[in-house]
This record gives structure tokens, sequence and C-alpha cells, in this order.
């Protein structure tokens, strides 16, 4: 094809141009002929395709998304707010942490390795770019039914891929969830957190300012992968035809993003950068646009000197690649020399493509001849915004009138009870899965699966430390997205709060089925409402996060499925509270009240009961019980959580964690006191001599307390029923090995 | 008394052998692997990782960094030289060690505290333990099966140079549940679990590993 130039596209205003194939609507191709006065060049339609794709410019997600600014609460800790590449958070003693969390679902599907590996690549060049040392990754993956044959294909490929990719990065993974329910089939969830650490000089913006400073790519050379991937792939819903999108998936390579981080660190510690951007989605069209958008405008960019790994690619490919593990600085020319030593040293690929100029324009030639001249921020930031369609959908009447039927139990099926729901694959032991992943790299961990939440030290002298979580409860979003948004931000800050440290702030991943949708966009929209106003509440500010829409096959969209992920601060990591008991003869208490609330609870789940009316979310109280966990924290020998799978689950959890039994005495029925999921629930465990420390505590601020049994011996009771650790053991345990293959082949 | 941590492209463990060595009571002292200059040292410490992203074969490429020449130089003539997981793999490949490390039996990466038991204290990585200690360090690797002919295995097992071997299941398929060798002189040792994640068990499974960086404290000073 003849090169398409600004000039060759002045003068020909009705030649035909692919725009529909690249994914704009026929609106959005005449805004562009509007801002530039004639048709976009093909470079330019390229460019404008991938940043206008739901995927970067979050056209349909906006109008809703401005709340968590309207709303947002005050802090002393933030930073760095929504709109750069990750958050900023100030955790103390001169320390600033960057968290963020972002989906790779579409491409997760059709190549799981790959998609998944290139989807934690990609989240940890955001925390970089912000220049900080990444020091952590979790991630939170859901999939279709466990047993599902499609999910043993995703599962194994995706688990892998994460593994692949963040062993070889050297970061420890410290958790995630892994969840199962039939709507992922099809749509599995890949969503991937990464948290960084800096000293607060260190942050670095995506800003391209200083006239005659210079425009440098470095990292892995550019090839046809991922070309169009944002648009073509993440901006669609799966047909059930259609041709395979394979080529539009990333390949990535974890040992060139290994050695781009300790250059990149090196260079951010001389001070070598004025302005810096990751490339990713949308690629190089995405870095200059947005760079040049962040300063005062002006960029001229050589595209022929961009280094290739196929010297055939055309120039609007070059602009829509979505390689991985490259970088754009903007570097003073005084210090292009030590730039490009450092580089030399790392053996990473290092070209200065362009330069900062005078002026408001993007100018980008190809062997000299224009082929892209716009104003950078039409294709960053201007893109079009949708106020789509709302309606509260249908199914919801029937769905919440279908109260779930309670269940009985009794010393005759209690036991039998309790092994079905830790042996089922949401609640069952996933050692098969985070044994495939590094923990202990960096020697920082000092939490991480299966405890409630993942904990590192940031200072090995004052023993600083940071703590992050993330929850979602898709089932009882799907009944009360507005809840559903709540009750997930109460579950991940209390996470936080049961291990000791202190919340600060919020990072989300919202996934959801198409916005096209009205029913989907209800869904959606209520939950933005609800997470901002909890936490407005709460007083946590929204720091980023990430949309992911058409995550539905034909007309079945997932379980609205909004990851909130808390990240929190321990002023002394050696006193955090672990989540088991470790001795006998402790006493067990029940901090909070609990209620009959089966709606989206595991055991409804398990007997495909999806109705019903879910539990309405008391952020004061929650917000209390985190006081009293951080004030109590010094009492406790161990706190865990009751969320999934309700009673049963939490002291399943705790007895077989270090093996040490536990007696309990329930009153009451049985089946609510062990099953029922009422929020802001956490058992604790004290010698007897806190006892009255933990009453007065729990008067103070006001949390129902319950003594409800001891920890010791070999059986977990509960009242006179016993059940032997072993038993427990194997249910918990067998499931992972025996869905996905067995670990001891040795 | 100085250990020398060398770093090649792709290597991650080796902030955390420096810690270790640090709270052994010794210097830790980095390495390039550009750079042929040892710095004085008087043991050297391969760390885990990728290098070179394991490309070719895991520890193929390192094999031939201008460091591992002047370490080849030294070994030969008795430094003390450790090599953790990529470390080990290094090692083979440069032909200080016999055999090869090749992927486990069970296919995925593995990542689990694991029971090892010391069998040779004459090592100066190994002599502060007790002969026979039973201790719980990381493992954590995709290709960690030990593997070697029935001739070298048998000149291993003889001259007592599995230093460490695994207790219980097999974890990857090592050959006589190895999991640490030496060379004859016993000076160079190769070890596939992570002694230096678990210096201190509030961030490790135990302290255990501490005693391979004072084993080499002890060598040095007695010497």
């Amino acid at each position: 094809m003849a090169l398409d130039t600004v000039a060759i596209a002045a003068t020909t205003p009705d030649q035909e141009q692919p725009f529909a194939a690249l994914g704009l609507k026929s609106d959005e191709y005449q805004r562009i002929c509007e801002i530039l006065g004639r048709r976009p060049s093909s470079s330019e339609l390229a460019m404008y395709s991938v940043m206008w794709s739901e995927h970067c410019s979050y056209k349909s997600s906006k109008v809703h998304l401005k709340q968590f600014g309207e709303k947002a609460p005050h802090s002393d800790a933030l930073l760095v707010g929504i709109g750069e590449n990750a958050g900023v958070v100030d955790v103390g003693q001169g320390y600033a942490v960057t968290f963020k969390i972002e989906s790779h679902n579409h491409p997760s599907f059709v190549e799981p390795y790959q998609g998944a590996a290139t989807g934690v690549g990609g989240i940890v060049r955001d925390i970089l770019t912000m220049g900080a040392r990444p020091i952590a990754i979790m991630d939170p993956l859901r999939f279709g039914e466990a047993h599902a044959p499609d999910t043993r294909r995703v599962l194994p490929g995706i688990v892998a891929g994460v593994g692949g990719y963040g062993n070889c990065l050297g970061l420890p993974n410290i958790g995630g969830e892994i969840v199962f329910d039939k709507t992922y089939a099809g749509n599995p969830l890949v969503n991937a957190l990464c948290v960084g650490v800096m000293r607060h000089d260190q942050i670095k913006l995506a800003k391209a300012s200083g006239p005659g400073n210079l425009v440098v790519l470095f990292g892995a050379k550019t090839g046809g992968d991922g070309i169009g991937g944002v648009s073509v792939l993440a901006s669609e819903t799966f047909g059930s035809t259609g041709p395979a999108k394979r080529p539009s998936v990333q390949v990535g390579d974890p040992f060139t993003e290994k050695v781009l981080i300790e250059c990149s660190l090196e260079i951010f510690a001389e001070d070598l950068v004025v302005g810096i951007q990751d490339l990713g989605g949308a690629g190089l069209s995405c870095a200059t646009s947005e760079l040049a958008s962040g300063g005062s405008g002006g960029m001229r960019v050589e595209l022929d000197t961009v280094p290739l790994r196929d010297p055939n690619l055309s120039p609007e490919e070059i602009l829509m690649s979505e390689s991985q593990e490259r970088m754009c600085a903007i570097v003073e020319p005084h210090k292009i020399a030590r730039f490009l030593e450092i580089c030399k040293k790392w053996d990473v690929t290092v070209t200065v493509i362009g330069e900062v100029t005078d002026g408001d324009r993007l100018i980008i030639t190809w062997h000299g001849e224009v082929i892209v001249d716009v104003p950078p921020r039409t294709v960053a930031h201007d893109g079009p915004v949708y106020n789509r369609p709302v309606a509260r959908p249908n199914y919801l009447d029937g769905a919440i009138a279908d109260t779930p039927q309670l269940p009985k139990l009794d010393a005759t099926n209690i036991a039998q009870a309790i092994l079905d729901l830790i042996s089922s694959p949401n609640m069952a032991d996933k050692t098969w899965v985070t044994s495939q992943y590094d923990k202990y790299v960096q020697g920082n961990t000092i939490q991480s699966q299966p405890e409630d939440s993942g904990m590192v030290r940031i200072d090995e002298r004052s023993h600083l430390g940071v703590a992050i979580s993330t929850d979602a409860n898709a089932s009882w979003s799907y009944l009360n997205p507005y809840e559903g948004a709540k009750l997930a931000l109460a579950e991940a800050a209390r996470n936080i709060a049961t291990a000791g440290a202190k919340p600060l702030a919020v990072t989300n991943c919202l996934n959801f089925g198409s916005p096209e949708d009205p029913g989907v966009m209800w869904q959606f929209a209520e939950t933005v409402r609800g997470l901002a106003d909890g936490c407005l509440e709460m007083g946590l500010p929204v720091t980023g996060g990430n949309v992911s829409f058409y995550n539905q096959t034909g007309d079945v969209a997932i379980l609205p499925t909004p990851v909130i992920g808390v990240l929190g601060v321990i002023q002394d990591v050696r006193l955090r509270t672990p989540m088991a008991f470790n001795c006998e003869g402790l006493d067990l208490f029940l901090l909070g009240a609990t209620n009959a609330d089966f709606a989206g609870s595991q055991w409804a789940y398990m007997h495909d009961q999806r109705g019903g009316t879910v539990p309405v979310t008391d952020l004061q109280r929650e917000m209390r019980l985190i006081d009293l966990l951080l004030e109590g924290q010094p009492i406790f020998a161990a706190a865990h959580d009751l969320s999934q799978g309700g009673l049963a689950a939490t002291i399943s959890e705790m007895v077989l964690h270090h093996g040490i039994g536990a007696g309990l005495d329930i009153p009451g029925d049985l089946a609510t006191a062990l099953l029922s999921e009422t929020p802001g629930r956490v058992l604790v465990a004290i010698t007897q001599s806190d006892s009255q420390k933990i009453e007065s505590l729990a008067t103070k601020y006001s949390i129902p307390l319950t003594r409800i049994g001891k920890s010791g011996g070999s059986t977990l009771s509960i009242n006179s029923v016993s059940i032997s650790i072993e038993t427990l053991r194997e249910a918990y345990t067998q499931t992972f090995p025996k869905l996905f293959g067995t670990e001891k082949l040795g | 008394m100085k250990v020398g941590v060398v770093t090649f492209p792709g290597s991650l463990d080796d902030r955390d052998a420096a810690r270790a060595v640090r709270a052994a009571g010794a210097e830790a002292v980095s390495l390039w692997h550009a750079d042929a200059d040892l710095k004085k040292v008087d043991a050297v410490i391969l760390p885990g990782g990728f290098s070179y992203g394991d490309y070719l074969r895991c520890g193929a490429i390192s094999r031939f960094a201008p460091v591992m020449t002047s370490i080849i130089e030294r070994a030969n003539v008795g430094m003390p030289v450790l090599g953790i997981c990529n470390g080990f793999q290094i090692l083979c490949e440069s032909h200080l060690l016999p055999g090869a490390l090749t992927r486990n039996v069970g296919l995925h990466f593995l990542c689990t505290p694991q029971p090892i038991r010391i069998e040779n204290i004459s090592t100066p990585w190994t002599n502060n333990f007790q002969q026979g200690a039973e201790i719980v360090i990381p493992l954590k690797n995709g290709e960690g099966s030990f593997q070697c002919d029935d001739k070298t295995l048998d000149q291993l097992e003889s001259e007592g140079r599995v230093i460490a071997r695994y207790v219980g299941e097999n974890p990857n398929g090592s050959r006589n549940l190895i999991a640490g060798i030496s060379n004859a002189r016993g000076n160079v040792v190769g070890l596939m679990p992570h002694p230096e994640h678990a210096i201190d068990s509030l961030t490790g499974p135990t302290a255990d590993g501490l005693a391979f960086f004072t084993s080499v404290l002890t060598a040095m000073v007695g010497k």
C-alpha cells in the first residue's frame, strides 16, 4: 500500500477509509474529520482508533467515574491521584507507595498464558513508570465452573502465565482470589495488581515539557504483535463465530522487562528523565499523545527511527503495535549521554526518536514525509463521551424475590455440610495455584495467600510495611450492585485491618458485560455510585483503576464484578496479627452479629440458589470494627475475617493452617451460625487473661462480642460433633489436584 | 571477610543473598557479570533468578560471562563458591559441578517450604550444621530435577559429595533426592533450595538457612 500522508489526505477528502474495521463508529469518524478539518491520514486514523477505543478512552464509563473525583474524601495521604499511570500514597517516613489493578481479560481467554503474562507485565510497567521499584503483585482471577472443559484449558494456562512472568521479574506474588461461576465461562477475568515503593522526591509523571528535550524509546524492539489489542480485542464482545483473534494478543518476554526495570531504576536514581510513559495498550499512539498532551503539546517524532523486529511493518502498524517491554522517556539533551550509557550497561536497545517542540501539534514523520499532524489532546483526552442508556434490568425483581431456602443443620449432617463446603472449588485450598508463584523473592514478604491480606515490609530498619487485599462478591453485586460495591470495599478494608494495618487508599478493577446493554450500564452506574459513596464515608480516596467492559458472550454477561483493592500501612510488621492460632488454649471470640444472610452466599451458590436480598452495609459499624482491630491488635494471637463460607470456612482455615484444633459451642440455629455470610465479622483468638480487654474494646466500639470456643485438640468440634483435622485436610486439599492434575508425580 | 554476590542480567535473588551475607556478619560485595574483577573477595555466591531469561538452557549463557572466567580460575584453587538455584545451574554449565538440572517432573514451577537433610558438614558452606540436621528452606524453581549418569551418581555418593537431600516426597524428580552437591575438593557447592530466603522466620519459613552463610565465615576465619 502506498504511503498515506497528511498532504495526500488533504487533497483526497473522499477516499474511503476502513474506520469500522478499526472499531470506530461513523459519528466518531466524522468527529475526527471535524477536529482535523480534513480526513485523517491512515496513520492518524490508526492512532484515533486505538486511543478512542473503550479500553483507552473510557468513553462509556467516564460520566460515571467522575464521581470518584466529585465525592473524593479529604486525604492527607494522597500524593498523586486519578489520571496518572497509577496513584501514589504517602505511607510515612518519606516513603511513597503506588499501586494499581488492571484487567487483561480478553487476551487471556484467547491465549491464556500470554494474555495473563502480559497482564502482569503491563501493570508492573505502570508502577515502574511512576518512578517506583515494583515490590509485589496480586492476581484476582475468575473462571467458569471448575469442572467445565474450557476452565481446564484457561486456568492452568493463566496460572502458568501469571507465574511465568511474575517469577521471572523477581516479584513476590502475595495474594489474590480464585472464584468460579458459570457466567465467567468464555469470559475469564484476569486482574493483576502491582505495588511499588519510592521516596517522595522520586515520583515521575507522564509529561513531555521543555522544547528541545529528546523523546527516547527504550526496551524491546517493536513487532507485529498486539496490533489493535485495545480496540479489536478488549472493546468488543466475542461472537461464537468470527476470525481467530490470536494475532491481537501480545507476546511477553519477562527477561527483557526485568532488565528494563533495573535499567529504568538506575536512570531514575540519577534523575535523568523529565517525564516517562510506558508502552502498553495502544503502544506508541498512546505514549506519544499522552506525553505530549501532558506537557505543552508540541512533539515531533521520526517514526522510521523506531527499531523494528519485523522490517516490513507499516507506519500504521508501528503506531498500533502493543509489543511489550517498551518505555518512552523525555530526556534533556545534556543528560542523554549518561542515559545511553546506562542502557548500554543493561544491553537495552535505546533510540532517540524525536523531540519536544514549541507549539501544540504532535507531528510524526516517515522518511521525511508528515504522516500525522494532530493536536495530541484530541487523541489522548478528547475522545468521545457516551451517556449510554441505563435501565434497571428485568431479572432483578424476580431474583430478589427468590429468597434462598435456609439449610437445616443438626448433629447428623453438620460434618458433611462443612466438608462439602471446604472442598467446593471456591473454598478449597489454592496451594495448587499459589505454589506456582514465588512468594519469597526480595525477602520482604510478611504475609501471602491464604492470609486475609498480602503484606510486605518496605523498610528493614524501621519495620514499616504495607498490606493489600483485593475483594469482590459478584453474587451480591448481581442482586444489588450499589451495596455489592460497598460490601467489597468494606471487606477489603477489614482484611487489611485484621492483620493490624490501617486502610489508606483504594484501587479498583470494574469488570462488566457490554455497555451497550442498558441493564449492564445500570449495574455499572450503581457500582460506581456505591463505591464512591463508600469511599467518601470511609475517608478512603480512590487512587485509580480500570474498567473492563464487553465481558460477555452473546447475550450472557458476566456477573457484575467490581474488584476492590485496599492498601494499608502497618508501622511494625513484626507485630502483625496472623490469620491462624499456633497454640492451644486460646479463647475464640466472634466480633460482630450474625443474621440469616444467605443471599449470594457460598452455600446458596453450591445449591444453585442465586436470589434473595443482600445484606445492607453499615460502614459506620465497619469503621468501628476496623478501629477496634487496630487498637486491639496487641492482644490478638490471631484474627481472621468471616466472608465467603461464613464461620464454617473461617474456623476450618484457622484450624488447618497450623494443624491445631478448636472446639466451638454454638447455641441456636446451627446453619445460620456456621454458614450465614453477614458482613462485618471477624474471629479473633486471645489468651484468657486478655478477655477483660476485649470486652471493654467491644463496649467502647459498640461491636457485638460472643465467646464461641477455644483452640486446641486434634479435631474441629462443634457442640457434640467432631471432625478430625486429617479429614478436614483431605477435603480441603484434594479438590484442586483432582481437577487440574497432581503436583506429586515424583 | 568479603563475600561477592554476582548480578547477571535476570538475577533475582542477588539482593537477598547480599542481605544473608550481611546477616551472617560478613561484607557483601556486588560483582557484575561483565566485569572480570572479583574485587578481592574471599568467597563468591551465584544467586538465583532467571539469568538471560533461562534462554537456550538455564545457566548456559551466563557461563560465558567474563566474571565466570575469574570465578572458575579461583574456584579451581580453592575459593569457596556457592551456587543457589540458577547459580547451581550455572556451576553445572561451567563444569565446576557435574550433572544437570532438568524440568521438574510435575512440569510446573514449584515454590514450597522444603525439608532437607544436611549430609556433609565438611564443606565451607555447611560446617556450621550438625551432621544429618533436618532443616526447612524454600524451594522455588521450574527446572530443579538433578540428573547425572550412573557413574557420576556413584562417585558423588561414594565420595560424600551429596551435601543435602530432600526429605519426604521427591519434589521434582531429582536422582537420589539430591538437593545439593559439591565438587571433589568441597569448596564449590551447588544447592537447589534457597537458604537466603530463610534467614529470619518473619520473612521466610524458618531461619535455618543462615548457617550456610555463617559456615563460610567459620571456614575462612579458621584458615
